[in-house]
């Protein structure tokens, strides 16, 4: 039920924000999560956003999915 | 970037005694499974799969209340997915919408809140299962169906929080854990300092992970290092998701709507503390209340071992059912079923048949 990777924020309609997983819409409810804003990462769960990604974090998440053993 | 191998390899050398992490995530459960992680580990170091499957630990009782309440026509049963299959007593939820039952498979808690505007005649009953991560998502719903006055909402409440599980399991004693891989998204509505209490009341290292295989992997070298340096500290590998704090507009929802209360794990027990029950003020939409359901004691397959497997005291090879009688078409208990369960992601990824 988790989405761990991060969503983008590309559209903002009060609590409701149209996210875009690699190039995938779809809409999410930002009720759990501290002043969204247009092109926010968010992380999904259930339906919601529950945390905002910093870009850095994102980039740290690029770098650690490039691991290999 | 590589994977921290060597580091473990070294810091495994160091040991005076075999350790065993414990996960207690499904989505941790189903990674480590997926990229082959027990095998790239050292003999002297295992990791064993606790309770971090929602529907896996969901008493069967509250399976048959759910099935009983679906049979009702003016009822209609909202769930996710994960809960369709598991095996009741006589039936599943799947079974009983193949046979007309309201059952619908919902994404989010606000789905099913759509659901019961959109049918005011009926009562949608939502099934509200999970741990704290999912908890604010659904709190949410509750505050929002009394902002509207909604009539016909109600939630079927077995929510659990994690940390009083992994307290339950190391006071059992019945496994040996020396350490914890403590789950990154319930971290990310609980914050990091959650697991404080377990270090100081046990001596056992918590870290906080993410769910690539570097991070799991990365865990485990960071417990290795606590134990061999004596350590019990929680440190926060996943730190790009995960604060010290955790979310607070979550964590005042789940105040405001939730209160704690003893819960029945499957395979485990009443564990004191670790349920969140709907306050008084929201009754109205609390489906065990509102709806009178009743719980009754849940008839399940005596041979199935998931409550041992969800303690970490047996992998899902020792069941004599596994890939046998019971497999992802044909579960028998809902390890099987879920997508976070440990008979699945052993299934799916290791398949061999019990021996
Ligand atoms: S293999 Fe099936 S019967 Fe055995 S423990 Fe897992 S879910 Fe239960």
């Amino acid at each position: 039920m988790c989405l761990a990777v991060p969503a983008r924020i590309v559209e903002l309609r009060e609590t409701t924000a149209t996210i875009s997983v690699d190039g995938a819409l779809r809409d999410v409810d930002v009720s759990l999560i501290e002043e969204p804003r247009l092109g926010d990462y968010v992380l999904i769960h259930a339906g919601f956003a529950i945390h905002k990604w910093e870009q850095s974090e994102v980039e740290e998440l690029e770098e650690i999915r490039s691991a290999t053993a | 970037m590589k994977l921290p191998l060597q580091e473990i390899a070294g810091l495994a050398q160091r040991l005076t005694r075999p350790v065993q992490f414990m996960e207690v995530c499904g989505t941790h459960t189903m990674a480590a499974y997926r990229s082959g992680l027990h095998q790239l580990l050292p003999p002297n170091v295992r990791l064993l799969s606790g309770p971090g499957c929602p529907v896996c630990v969901t008493d069967p009782s509250y399976i048959d209340a759910a099935i009983e309440l679906a049979g009702h026509p003016d009822i209609i049963v909202a769930t996710f997915g994960d809960l369709l299959r598991v095996p009741g007593s006589d039936s599943s939820l799947e079974q009983e919408r193949a046979a007309g039952a309201n059952v619908r498979i919902v994404y989010s808690p606000s789905d099913a809140l759509v659901l019961a505007r959109e049918c005011p005649s009926k009562k949608v009953v939502f099934l509200g299962v999970g741990f704290e991560t999912t908890a604010p998502t659904v709190a949410w719903a509750i505050s929002q169906a009394a902002l509207d006055d909604r009539k016909n909402f109600f939630v079927l409440c077995a929510h659990k929080t994690m940390p009083q599980a992994m307290d339950a399991l190391l006071h059992g004693q019945a496994v040996k854990i020396d350490g914890f891989i403590c789950p990154g998204h319930v971290s990310v509505i609980t914050g990091a300092q959650m697991y404080r209490f377990i270090c100081e009341r046990y001596r056992i290292p918590c870290v906080v992970t993410g769910f690539e295989p570097w991070d799991i992997l990365s865990a485990i070298k960071m417990l290795l290092r606590q134990v061999v340096e004596g350590r019990a500290e929680v440190e926060n590998e996943y730190s790009r998701s995960v604060s010290e704090a955790g979310n607070p507009v979550a964590q005042r929802l789940m105040a405001q709507v939730f209160e704690p209360c003893d819960v029945v794990w499957r395979g485990i027990g009443t564990i004191p503390g670790s349920g969140l029950r709907i306050r008084k003020e929201y009754a109205r939409f609390d489906a065990a209340v509102a709806l009178d359901v009743t719980f009754v004691e849940a008839r399940v397959n005596p041979s199935c071992l998931c409550g041992t497997v969800m303690r970490g005291m047996a992998t899902p090879f020792d069941c004599r059912l596994f890939g046998r009688a019971c497999s992802p078409s044909h579960p028998i208990g809902p390890c099987m079923v879920s997508s976070e369960g440990v008979c699945a992601a052993c299934f799916k990824y290791e398949k061999r048949a019990a021996a």
